[in-house]
């Protein structure tokens, strides 16, 4: 890649326009040499489909939650990008416990303090965790 | 408490974390020499280790590798420390900033406030220099950043105590000392052979050259295996790996080919300008490569003709990689 070559598409979404990386071309005198990029078409596509699929995921779990079919815990550990191994991490917990957590049956007899854990590992609220969906 | 220490933007954050570390104690050295001496440049796909529901791929070697190479190969004495709680990873990380030293550690992205929201997820091998403190603020030379950029020390605590693989568990490192006289010759024609022994003789299909086949196979299969969705979100990440954030353009590739431009005019020898030369051609199909794939991305066609054509593509960077570390190997020293 020649310098006059590095690609200059800005990545104007969540906020990836704030950031112009450094990526190494070519100079005249054919010496490498650091230029700064603000993103290009191919990767830019590429960063803003995997967001845009999280998005849409996640959109089904809200309405699946709405629907009683599963409990808030899916909807903000989606929202965390996590998954029920590292949110399992996370609570102290073991990944099949997650996995019942999810379940709206299971996580109403949820007790107080494993809800607090939940919610400050989603940094947010008790009440905010509960009443999701409702 | 702030030092005095000069942030330099790099390309990829543990080569630059370990740059600007070694020249603030006045070693003078750049991005590209630091990644070739510290082996950085590698390949690896494991189908059956899933990212966020992707296959695993990557364009470097494990992630500390750079780091602990320089290190030995330099002769520099660096500090390492882990920690237990987060707690006493915080107080660890106040005295030696105290002392004077600024101080290179390992985080998680996610919890970095200052990273644009485009670039954050939980990946745990990032890293970044803290070079002060101002009340609850630590200040911080994040080499991926154009400036130096602030944190909460709630914020700080929590990316060095993030869970997942590879778990950082608070650790940091500091330079206590460099040596007089480096041997930089040593060091590159030992880089360029550990390099070469990692691209070539991994003896599994998930590592090296082997992966850039096996991924090829893989993707010629794409069409017949996978949803179109899926198969464009897999086709997504590897792009991603390759240009987003952190490699400095084709995965690596032009990182590396500066180190050997550099390695050449440092050492003065031609023949290594000139597998620089080569190895920017290969750094070229690759970004070809993802330029191809993003726009069969976006037709969102499982046409099996273009997938076998990515995968053609893929494959010609292999042959012209394995080719190119079988004579980059022999090279007489």
């Amino acid at each position: 890649m020649k310098v006059n070559e590095v690609p200059q598409d800005i990545k104007n979404f969540k906020g990836g326009d704030k950031l112009r990386k450094l990526v190494y071309a070519v100079g005249k005198d054919g010496k490498y040499t650091g230029v700064n990029s603000a993103g290009w078409e191919a990767e830019n596509f590429a960063t803003r489909q995997a967001w845009d699929a999280m998005d849409e995921t996640l959109a089904e779990t809200e309405q699946k939650v709405k629907q009683g079919k599963l409990s808030p815990i899916a909807y903000f550990m989606q929202k965390c990008l996590m998954d029920e191994g590292l949110l399992a991490k996370y609570v102290g917990k073991w990944r099949w416990q997650v996995a019942r957590h999810l379940k709206p049956s299971v996580f109403k007899r949820l007790d107080t303090g494993l809800l607090k854990k939940y919610a400050s590992v989603f940094e947010i609220s008790v009440e905010e965790l509960v009443s999701f969906g409702q | 408490m702030i030092l005095d220490f000069k942030h330099y933007q790099h390309a990829h954050c543990e080569s630059g974390v370990t740059t600007n570390l070694l020249r603030h104690e006045g070693v003078e050295i750049s991005e590209p020499l630091v990644f070739g001496i510290g082996a950085g440049l590698f390949f690896a796909h494991i189908p059956f280790v899933k990212v966020s529901g992707t296959p695993g791929s990557s364009f470097r070697s494990m992630p500390g590798t750079i780091f602990k190479r320089i290190n030995k190969s330099l002769g520099v004495d660096i500090q390492v420390k882990r920690f237990g709680t987060p707690e006493k990873a915080m107080q660890g990380l106040d005295e030696v900033l105290k002392s004077g030293k600024p101080v290179g550690m390992q985080t998680s992205v996610y919890y970095l406030p200052y990273l644009p929201e485009a670039f954050r997820f939980h990946f745990n091998a990032h890293n970044l220099v803290v070079f002060g403190k101002n009340g609850d603020e630590y200040m911080i030379s994040d080499p991926v950043m154009e400036e130096v950029s602030t944190i909460a020390g709630e914020d700080l605590s929590k990316a060095r105590f993030a869970k997942g693989f590879p778990e950082p568990k608070g650790f940091m490192y500091y330079v206590k000392d460099v040596p007089k006289e480096i041997n930089f010759e040593e060091a590159i024609k030992k880089g360029i052979k550990k390099n070469c022994w990692l691209m070539l003789s991994p003896p599994l299909p998930w590592f090296g050259i082997n992966a850039i086949f096996l991924l090829s196979k893989k993707i010629k299969q794409y069409p017949k295996k996978l949803t179109p969705r899926k198969a464009a979100l897999y086709l997504g990440n590897i792009i991603r790996m390759q240009e987003e954030i952190g490699t400095g353009g084709a995965g690596f590739r032009f990182l590396y080919a500066a180190f050997l431009q550099e390695a050449a005019d440092m050492l003065k020898r031609d023949d290594l300008a000139r597998f620089a030369e080569e190895l920017t051609e290969i750094g070229d199909l690759w970004r070809n490569f993802a330029y191809s794939a993003a726009r069969q991305m976006k037709a969102r066609k499982s046409d099996l003709v273009s997938f076998d054509e990515l995968g053609d593509m893929l494959e010609e960077c292999g042959v012209r990689e394995k080719s190119f570390f079988k004579r980059l190997e022999k090279v007489n020293w």
